[in-house]
């Protein structure tokens, strides 16, 4: 279908294409292994997150949490505000951003200019300078709704009745499913469709490792498991550090043109990696693995040019996933 | 050769600053103790009083996640990478302030 009535509808049902020359090369014989990428940069707003967001504004005026004017409150890092911003503009809502100030200022343009409000929280001084931040905005607030993607289980329940049923549709003989680890939704979501309707699927966590800036907590009882992440539908899960992501996206755009963000070369990175696993063991593999959104909003870190080194001192700090 | 273990800053306080220490093990269990003989409370900051992985904790063997290669029962060799990291996910601060907006 190429017709929708509004922006809204034209969410999701995105693509699904073959990588023949990233895919690996298996011995004369032995059962192919093909890598596939659903490219979510197709999207009203250019990322996966179009599909939550959608999902839990809708699900919020269903139930009447979410009325017309109302204000919604959201953390993010950058892509589901973007996706909101969209979604609010065109539904009457007014939409406020927290978000470390070490995103890039593509992210921040690009809110601003859906009209969105943005209250930064410092990237240095750990996160305890966050934590007051938001405390003190929810105090200030509390006539304002927070849909809260990290433990929110229509970000979940957006993949598992989209991106797990096109999956399914486009590739019916995929062995493994491969995204990134965020607010884990949509591993959570799709995972569990994918689990429910093929036997021995593989779900694949890549969690993209930062700088050391990221991790500075103070104590470890300081840290965060998003309360949706629920570890029995995965199978697995890589840690992919930014040297790795910075190598697979520009693989991604040298040999299959296709021009990405950082996690989904780290995304890359893991599938090459239970792919080349297939070969090995000589077992077939349909490895599906997700683009999140397009490179345009990362072109200003510089990651995209110089050395492997250049690029990693680039990102140091950033979250560029 | 040895075991390679990546210390993260909240941790180095054990190490005497350092990033990278070196331990032995067959499993992590393993691991864990010998590290701890040679820099005292590390295992108290990894593993609940129960025994367990503490939940904020995530430890990684050559780049995957110990919890789906069998935990502290994971199966080390010499020339493993091991990182340690507290759970942030995807963005600390962010993550952060989502959990602190919600817990009000």
């Amino acid at each position: 279908m190429a017709r929708y009535e509004s922006l809204l509808d034209a969410c999701g049902g995105t693509p699904l294409v073959g990588l023949p020359r990233l895919s690996p090369t298996v011995p004369e014989g032995a059962p192919p292994v093909r890598l596939w990428a659903k490219l979510e940069d197709r999207n009203p707003t250019g990322s996966i997150k179009d599909r939550p967001a959608l999902f839990m504004v809708r699900e919020a005026e269903e139930t009447g949490r979410l009325r017309p004017g109302d204000t919604i409150l959201e953390p993010t890092s950058g892509n589901t505000g973007i996706s909101l911003a969209m979604v609010a503009k065109l539904r009457g809502y007014r939409l406020v951003c927290v978000m470390p100030e070490n995103v890039s200022s593509e992210r921040v343009q690009l809110l601003r200019m859906y009209g969105a409000e943005i209250i930064f929280s410092p990237a240095a001084g750990g996160s305890n300078q966050a934590v007051a931040t938001a405390k003190q905005i929810a105090a200030e607030h509390p006539d304002w709704v927070m849909l809260f993607q990290y433990g929110n289980p229509g970000n979940a329940r957006a993949h598992y009745e989209t991106t797990g049923p096109e999956l399914l549709h486009d590739l019916p003989t995929i062995t493994h499913f491969v995204a990134g680890l965020g607010t884990t939704g949509t591993l959570m979501g799709t995972g569990r469709y994918l689990r429910e309707k093929v036997d021995g699927i593989q779900i694949v966590a890549a969690e993209p490792r930062y700088g050391e800036l990221v991790y500075g907590l103070r104590n470890i009882d300081e840290g965060y498991v998003p309360e949706l992440y629920d570890a029995t539908v995965l199978s697995r899960r890589f840690s992919v550090g930014t040297r790795d992501a910075v190598l697979r996206t520009r693989q991604l755009v040298e040999v299959e043109g296709i021009f990405a963000g950082f996690s989904s070369g780290a995304i890359l990175h893991a599938a090459l990696a239970v792919a080349h696993e297939a070969v090995k063991a000589g077992q077939r593999a349909d490895v599906a693995f997700v683009i999140c959104d397009g490179g345009w909003k990362y072109l200003s870190t510089g990651a995209y040019g110089g050395t492997l080194a250049e690029a990693e001192d680039a990102l140091e700090g950033q979250l560029w996933a | 050769m040895a075991i390679e273990v990546r210390v993260p800053t909240i941790l180095r306080s054990y190490t005497g600053g350092s990033k990278v220490v070196e331990g032995s093990g067959a499993t992590l269990s393993g691991l864990i103790d010998d590290l701890d003989a040679k820099h005292s409370g590390l295992k108290g900051r990894l593993l609940t009083p129960e025994g367990g992985l503490h939940r904020f904790v995530n430890v990684y063997v050559n780049d995957e996640d110990v919890r789906f290669l069998g935990a502290l029962d994971a199966p080390l060799s010499d020339g493993d990478s091991v990182t340690i990291l507290p759970a942030v996910a995807g963005g600390a601060l962010g993550f952060a302030a989502a959990a602190a907006l919600l817990r009000k």
